[in-house]
C-alpha cells in the first residue's frame, strides 16, 4: 500500500558522532503533513544533523523517526520517500539539466524515452525549458537551485529536505527564490523541511519555526508566535527584533510586577500566567524594538506608557521605512528602537542626544 | 544625519600613480635573464634527443657522431630488416603488451585505492606510506630482489610475470598518487546525492564517479603506460630470457655501431608521442562531447 502522508514525528532523537557529546540531544517534534517547517539556529546547533537523519543519510543514536506513521530508522532515502536538496545543490557536473533531473528515474530502470519525457514535464514546471541541454556549470545560482529542486521532486517524495538552500545565492536572488520555494511547496503539496540560519528566511516561509540551540529545541511554533512571543532570552535574541532587559522584581501588584532598574520608577511589566514571579527574582523581559517610542526629556509620555528609561543616542542608521536608533539604555546590552521614518524626521535626534525610551506597558513580555 | 554628509569632501582626488609602475615600453632586465635561463633549460631538455633524431636520418655512409652524412631513411629500413641489429620487433611487441597490461592494472588498482581512501580510517596513513614506500627503493636493487625471489620460489623469470611485478611496484605508487590528486577534486556530496536519488553503490560508481573522474583516469593510464614502456632498471634482472624494448636498446648500444640505433630511438619516440596524443585526444573528446550536448536543442 502506498502511503502518501508526509507527517513527521521525532521522538527522543539523539545523535552522537563520538559517543561522548550529543550533537542532537533528545529532540521531540511533530510536523504536520504538507507543512513548511524551518529549523533555525546558529551553526553547530544540530539542525543539519536532524535534517540528515530524517533524510536517511545519518542514523540516530537513539530515538525514533516516524514518517506517515512508519518508523523509518534504518531505511534508505528511497524507501522513506524523502528527497534532499543539498546545500551546494550537488548537481552532477557531467550531466545536462535534463539528465540530472532524470537521474532518479534512470537508476530506477525507467526507459530512456519515458524518463526524458517525465524530466521535460518537470523542467517546464520549474521554468527551465530553454536550459534543458545545458551543463550545471553553465547555469546561474538561481537556475542551479531550480534544477536541484526539480531533481529532488521528480521522485514524488512525501518529504523534501532542504539544507540551507538559499545560502549560496546573493541577497536579491535569495528573496526571489524564497518565493519560488514556497510556490513549489504549495504546488507539490508535500512537507518541506528547510534548514537555515537566517531568521528572516524562516519567518517568511515557515508554518512551523523550530529554534534550536546546542542540539535541543528551544521553541517550536508558528512564525508569529516565535517572533512576537519568544519563550526565553535565547530565542528573543536569536530571532531578533526584541530588546531584552533583566532586573530583580521589586514589587508584585495584582496584574503586573515592577522590575528594578536604573529608572526611578522601575519597569512595570504585565503579569502572565506562565512564569510566577516573586519579589527578589531575577527576570528577563523582552520589548519589541518597534514598540519603543523615543520622547525628549520633559515631554509627556504617550498614552499607556508608564515606564521611561533615560538613554543617550549612540548611533543612528537610516533603514528606509524606519530609522534604527541605538541607545545606551541598558548597560552591557543592546537596546534599539525602530522609529518609523516619518515620526523620526518630524523631530530628528542626533548622536549624543538624551531621550526617554518608553513603551506601552502591555507590550513588555516576561521571558522564562 | 545631514551633518555627517556635510563632512564628505566634494570631490575625490584621482589616483596619480599605480602601486606598481609599468616601465615605459620595454620589459625589466630580469625578464631577459629569466628568458635566457629558460631557453638554456629547454635546450638541455630537448637538445640531446634532437641529436639522436637528426643523426637517424643519415644515408648509408652515416656514422655515430656529427657531422651528418647525407639524408635518407636507410637506417629505418635497416632497423626492421637486418637480423644483426637485434630483436627489435619482438621486444617492441613485448613492451607494448607489457605496458598495456601494466596500464590496465594500474588504472583499476589506483581507482580502487582512490575509492578506499575517500574516508579516513584507522591506520590510513600507514597504509598510504606502505603503498608509496617502494618509490624510494632503487629500481635496480628492487629488480634484483624480485629476480632473486622468483628464483627462490622456483619460478621462471619472464617479462609477463616477474618483470610485470617489478614494473607495478613502480607504476602503482605513481598511479595512486595521481589518483589521490584527481579524487581530491571529487565532491563527495555527488555520491550522497546519487544515494539520495536511489542509486545503488554500483550505479553511483558507474553513472557518477567514473564519468566525472574520466579525464583523471586517462591521466593515470598515461602515467602507467609511459612509465612501463621505458622502464629499464626494474626490468633488467626480471625480464628473463626475452628482452623488453629498453633492454634491447641497451644491449644494442653495446654491440650495434650504426645509426640504426638512432633510428630506433626516433621510432620509439614517435610511438610515445602517439600514445600521449591519443590520451590527450581522449580527454579533449570527453570534454567536447559534454560541451556539444549542451547545444543539442538550440
Amino acid at each position: 500500500m502506498k502511503n502518501d502522508r508526509g507527517d513527521i514525528e521525532l521522538a527522543g532523537v539523539c545523535k552522537s558522532f563520538d559517543g561522548v557529546t550529543n550533537v542532537v540531544d533528545g529532540v521531540n517534534l511533530k510536523i504536520a503533513d504538507g507543512a513548511y517547517c524551518c529549523f533555525i539556529g546558529p551553526s553547530g546547533c544540530g539542525k543539519t544533523t536532524i535534517l540528515r537523519m530524517i533524510a536517511g543519510h545519518e542514523d540516530p543514536t537513539a530515538g525514533e523517526i516516524v514518517i506517515g506513521g512508519q518508523n523509518v530508522v534504518g531505511l534508505a532515502p528511497v524507501q522513506r520517500r524523502t528527497a534532499m536538496m543539498f546545500q551546494s545543490y550537488a548537481l552532477f557536473p557531467h550531466l545536462t539539466v535534463r539528465e540530472n533531473i532524470a537521474f532518479a528515474l534512470r537508476v530506477r530502470g525507467m526507459s530512456k524515452a519515458d524518463r526524458l519525457r517525465s524530466a521535460d514535464a518537470m523542467i517546464e514546471k520549474v521554468r527551465l525549458t530553454q536550459f534543458a541541454d545545458r551543463l550545471p556549470a553553465q547555469l546561474s545560482g538561481g537556475q542551479q537551485q531550480r534544477v536541484a529542486l526539480a531533481r529532488a521532486a521528480i521522485t514524488e517524495p512525501r518529504v523534501l529536505l532542504l539544507d540551507e538552500p538559499l545560502s549560496a545565492l546573493d541577497e536579491q536572488l535569495r528573496v526571489q527564490m524564497r518565493q519560488e520555494l514556497r510556490r513549489m511547496q504549495q504546488e507539490l503539496g508535500i512537507t518541506f523541511i528547510h534548514v537555515t540560519h537566517t531568521q528572516l528566511e524562516a519567518i517568511a516561509l515557515a508554518d512551523l519555526v523550530v529554534v534550536m540551540e546546542q542540539g535541543r529545541i528551544k521553541q517550536a511554533g508558528p512564525a508569529r508566535d516565535v517572533y512576537a512571543h519568544p519563550h526565553d532570552r535565547y530565542v528573543a535574541e536569536f530571532m531578533g527584533g526584541q530588546n531584552v532587559l533583566s532586573g530583580r522584581v521589586e514589587k508584585v501588584n495584582g496584574a503586573s510586577f515592577t522590575l528594578a532598574q536604573a529608572a526611578p520608577s522601575g519597569i512595570e511589566v504585565p503579569l502572565q500566567a506562565r512564569p510566577t514571579v516573586s519579589i527578589g527574582d531575577k527576570v528577563d523581559i523582552a520589548v519589541r524594538r518597534d514598540d519603543v517610542a523615543l520622547v525628549r526629556p520633559g515631554k509627556e509620555l504617550p498614552l499607556g506608557c508608564t515606564t521611561s528609561l533615560p538613554s543617550r543616542v549612540l548611533a543612528i542608521e537610516y533603514q528606509g521605512y524606519f530609522v534604527k536608533v541605538m541607545l545606551d539604555t541598558v548597560p552591557d546590552d543592546e537596546f534599539v528602537a525602530y522609529v518609523p521614518e516619518k515620526t523620526f524626521f518630524a523631530d530628528p535626534f542626533t548622536v549624543g542626544d538624551v531621550v526617554m525610551a518608553t513603551w506601552a506597558t502591555g507590550s513588555a513580555l516576561p521571558l522564562a | 544625519m545631514s551633518a555627517v554628509l556635510a563632512d564628505m569632501p566634494e570631490t575625490i582626488a584621482p589616483a596619480t600613480s599605480k602601486a606598481i609602475a609599468p616601465s615605459k615600453g620595454g620589459r625589466p632586465w630580469t625578464f631577459y635573464v629569466l628568458a635566457t635561463l629558460f631557453a638554456a633549460y629547454v635546450l638541455a631538455l630537448y637538445g640531446p634527443m634532437f641529436c639522436i633524431y637528426i643523426l637517424s636520418f643519415q644515408d648509408i655512409r652515416g656514422g655515430l657522431v656529427f657531422p651528418m652524412k647525407g639524408q635518407s631513411l636507410h637506417w629505418f629500413v635497416d632497423l626492421f630488416t637486418q637480423v644483426r641489429t637485434g630483436d627489435v620487433k619482438g621486444s617492441f611487441d613485448r613492451s607494448i603488451k607489457l605496458a598495456a597490461i601494466v596500464t590496465v592494472i594500474t588504472v583499476v588498482v589506483s581507482f580502487l585505492a582512490g575509492l578506499g581512501f575517500r574516508r579516513r580510517f584507522r591506520g590510513d596513513t600507514v597504509v598510504f606510506y606502505v603503498m608509496i614506500g617502494s618509490l624510494v627503493a632503487p629500481g635496480l636493487v628492487l629488480g634484483l630482489g624480485t629476480g632473486l625471489l622468483f628464483q627462490a620460489l622456483g619460478l621462471n623469470a619472464s617479462w609477463y610475470t616477474s618483470a610485470l611485478g617489478a614494473q607495478l611496484s613502480w607504476t602503482l605508487p605513481f598511479g595512486v598518487l595521481v589518483m589521490f590528486a584527481v579524487m581530491s577534486r571529487f565532491n563527495h556530496v555527488w555520491e550522497e546525492a546519487a544515494y539520495d536519488l536511489g542509486a545503488s553503490r554500483w550505479q553511483s560508481i558507474r553513472l557518477v564517479m567514473i564519468p566525472v573522474l574520466a579525464p583523471g583516469l586517462v591521466a593515470v593510464a598515461l602515467f602507467g603506460f609511459t612509465l612501463s614502456y621505458d622502464e629499464f632498471a626494474r626490468s633488467l634482472q626480471t625480464a628473463g630470457s626475452l628482452n623488453t624494448l629498453p633492454l634491447e636498446i641497451w644491449s644494442m648500444t653495446l654491440n650495434v655501431t650504426s645509426p640504426s640505433l638512432y633510428a630506433l630511438g626516433t621510432v620509439t619516440t614517435i610511438v610515445s608521442f602517439l600514445v600521449i596524443g591519443a590520451s590527450l585526444g581522449t580527454i579533449v573528446l570527453i570534454q567536447k562531447k559534454r560541451g556539444s550536448r549542451t547545444k543539442g536543442q538550440e
